[in-house]
């Protein structure tokens, strides 16, 4: 819900003058029926819900801006935001960073290389929830697997989602397994595109790998990996399955990111006045990030035609 | 399928059981019109489990009795919470009688007035089976199912109280007594303890929100009480810090690693794999206990109850009911199907199977009862001997699920080495706030 609100930019489009026929409005009316309805409606009446006090099976009470004076000095929203912050940077970065090696490695011809593709991308088809369950058996600290890997190698037994400091990495773990594969595959795409002559004149200019990927590849699939960046981001940014699944935002509150908060505050506590003003602040930030990100892209443009790329 | 055709005359004769009487037995002197209102049909709204599945599997009995048509469906606990909250909100639920949880939304439901008064039904002969008396319930169901004016609200179903499974071989082979007191409970979960063999002396709920239902239990042998007179939460007091105190000795010294995200799913678990030697729990867990498919440590459990505190030994007590909506058409009806549900012969059923614990005292002391009982005789007795020292496990507030979070969170905090005191005060100076402003409401 949150994240459809900026479709709604196209409604205030300026009459047009005389040209068009008198009768072009009822062309306009069901989309604007449907903008109405499921974007502008749900908008205006979550903003005036955070405006209230809201309690399922309590009468309502209009509270002005004291919803929103509350989180000010709510202390689990303060780490909740933290929290989200963290998840989101770790989970676009890494997988950023493994699924371009892996594009890199599958864009080479090799035996197989179709079929391994295809095993690549399987943990990107299974349903967030039931992997998240897998998962969690695989985290147990004495019964999982992974415990039982890091023995062979030497490594005492972690103790993975049930310790506060390992908690969040180890679910950025699941995030990054599971998505890396997209990221990959959006890189091959840009991998495919590029043209060869570039490679043929650096490979005569003697440049080694390192340098063939650092001034070649990457500044050529910098505008794919920034797509990938953003889907990976806005995804991040909502995730819930994943958490929910595994610890609940547990241990005690160590993972709870602002969608678990939300949740609890909207669903389990019935406080739906604060739950609504969460919800609004939550989605400012996205538009803050979203804003950052755009903004990095358009900087990133004006670098490449000054540097001629 | 058979047992769809079993009649009232059937079940007469084929059941042992004394209970079954209780009901059915005694038409010529009750004055109870069973079918008058027959032909109508019920919605009822169910938590998953064992409590919603004793009521699915014997249901037609009911609508033999009556020609009452009962529709029923089990949803998940948390899920049904939330379904019951918003459709009771809309004032037109799609059900007429609704299982909830007391020790969750007492208070809740109270407030808002979602639930039917079931007083005058109680007093109608006409209506009620005149082995249905108030007195009949525990103290602890009554305290559940009234309001502060004294009306039943809905009637106590089924009790549950935390007490003491131990695994009898670790005990041994340690050379370690039961546990009568706290002192002693730590003294012997550190000597069961053993790493190198992967055997830990205690397990129980870390994880948030779940694991106060444990702590709670503590609490109250600490001679904690949760409100003061004024409304007042009391959870950070002296009580509270020697209870978190002994939580997290137990949970970090002798405990599987990992517990900080145990819920009682995987208690259980380490507790049927034989790698814990105590587990303080729900009284509901003996069936799986003692299931050979699912247990490695059947026959060598023992039930007692919950180590005595310095101040008092209790039994932290959890409860469902079975109540009728106010917005119900079809009130009277629907309280018949209450009074079915928590029926003499419905509550032995339950008790036998291990699956819950009738509030009524009438079956739970009733030698034929007890008898066929499937789970072992000191389970049962540890029931009994729990509910002469039941005590409510949280406090009859409105934001019961707040409370259970953030006190929660911060005592899953001390596991992984915060301090008590401070714990406590930060999550209380976030609960007071939220405790005053739904009382005001």
């Amino acid at each position: 819900m949150t994240q459809s609100a900026p479709a709604a930019a196209p409604i205030g489009a300026a009459p047009e003058k005389q040209l068009r026929p008198p009768s072009y409005w009822p062309f306009v009316v069901p989309a604007l029926v449907v903008v109405l309805a499921i974007i502008i409606f749900p908008w205006v009446f979550t903003i005036w819900m955070s405006m209230n006090e809201w309690k399922v099976g309590s009468p309502t009470t209009f509270v002005g801006f004291s919803n929103y004076l509350r989180l000010t000095s709510d202390p689990r929203f303060a780490e909740a935001v933290g929290h989200t912050l963290v998840y989101t940077v770790l989970s676009v970065l890494l997988p950023l960073v493994f699924g371009t090696f892996a594009a890199v490695v599958f864009h080479q011809k090799f035996a197989g290389r179709g079929f391994l593709r295809g095993v690549f991308i399987m943990p990107m088809m299974a349903t967030p929830v039931a992997i998240a369950l897998v998962w969690t058996m695989m985290f147990h600290p004495q019964l999982g697997v992974l415990n039982y890997l890091l023995s062979l190698v030497g490594i005492p037994a972690q103790l993975w989602v049930f310790h506060p400091a390992t908690v969040i990495p180890s679910l950025v773990l699941v995030e990054t397994w599971q998505w890396t594969p997209l990221v990959m595959l959006i890189v091959l795409g840009g991998l495919a595109a590029i043209p060869t002559e570039p490679y043929e004149s650096a490979q005569i200019d003697g440049a080694s790998l390192w340098q063939v990927f650092r001034y070649i590849t990457l500044p050529l699939i910098m505008p794919f990996l920034f797509i990938a960046g953003m889907i990976r981001m806005i995804d991040a940014v909502k995730s819930f399955d994943i958490i929910f699944a595994i610890t609940q935002g547990g241990p005690g509150s160590a993972s709870e990111t602002i969608n678990l908060y939300l949740y609890s505050v909207a669903f389990v506590y019935y406080d739906l006045g604060y739950g609504s003003a969460i919800a609004v602040v939550f989605f400012l930030l996205i538009v803050a990030l979203a804003a950052v990100m755009l903004y990095a892209r358009q900087r990133m443009l004006w670098t490449e035609i000054a540097s001629g790329a | 399928m058979a047992d769809h055709k079993i009649t009232r005359r059937t079940l007469l004769t084929g059941t042992a059981a004394a209970g079954a009487l209780s009901l059915t037995g005694f038409p010529a002197r009750a004055e109870v019109n069973w079918k008058k209102y027959a032909g109508t049909k019920l919605e009822v709204i169910l938590a998953k489990g064992p409590r919603g599945d004793n009521l699915q599997k014997y249901v037609k009995e009911f609508t033999d009795l009556t020609g009452i048509q009962v529709e029923s469906e089990q949803i998940p606990e948390q899920q049904q919470r939330q379904k019951c909250v918003i459709e009771l909100t809309s004032g037109r639920p799609s059900f007429d009688v609704v299982h909830l949880s007391y020790h969750v939304q007492k208070r809740q439901f109270e407030k808002a007035g979602w639930l039917a008064d079931l007083t005058p039904y109680m007093k109608d002969p006409t209506l009620t089976a005149p082995d249905l008396v108030e007195s009949d319930f525990s103290a602890a169901g009554l305290q559940y199912c009234k309001n502060d004016k004294g009306q039943m609200l809905s009637l106590p179903w089924s009790v549950d109280y935390f007490i003491l499974y131990y695994n009898k071989e670790l005990f041994q082979k340690k050379g370690v007594a039961v546990p009568k007191t706290f002192d002693e409970m730590v003294a012997a979960a550190e000597k069961l303890t053993d790493p190198k063999e992967g055997t830990f002396g205690f397990v129980g709920r870390g994880l948030r929100n779940a694991n106060m239902t444990l702590w709670t239990n503590f609490f109250l042998n600490y001679g904690g009480e949760f409100l003061d007179a004024k409304g007042n939460i009391l959870t950070d007091g002296p009580e509270a810090i020697a209870a978190t105190k002994l939580y997290q000795t137990l949970l970090t010294k002798s405990a599987p690693p990992g517990v900080a995200g145990f819920n009682w799913m995987e208690s259980m678990a380490s507790f049927t794999q034989g790698k814990s030697a105590m587990w303080i729990d729900g009284v509901g867990w003996a069936p799986p206990l003692e299931d050979p498919a699912a247990s490695r440590v059947v026959g060598k459990v023992g039930y007692t109850v919950v180590p005595a505190g310095p101040k008092g030994q209790y039994s932290a007590t959890y409860g469902d009911g079975i109540g009728v909506a106010a917005a119900s058409k079809n009130k009277e009806a629907a309280y018949l199907l209450c009074q079915w549900v928590v029926s003499k012969t419905q509550g032995a059923r339950l008790l036998q199977a291990g699956g819950g614990v009738p509030f009524r005292n009438s079956i739970l002391n009733d030698a034929e009862v007890q008898k066929g009982v499937k789970m072992p005789r000191e389970w049962l007795q540890s029931v009994i001997d729990s509910a002469k020292i039941s005590k409510l496990g949280l406090p009859v507030i409105i934001p019961v699920a707040e409370f259970r979070d953030l006190v929660g969170a911060g005592i899953t905090a001390t596991l992984a080495g915060s301090d008590p005191a401070t714990e406590l005060k930060k999550a209380h100076d976030q609960f007071r706030p939220i405790l005053e402003r739904s009382e005001k409401a």
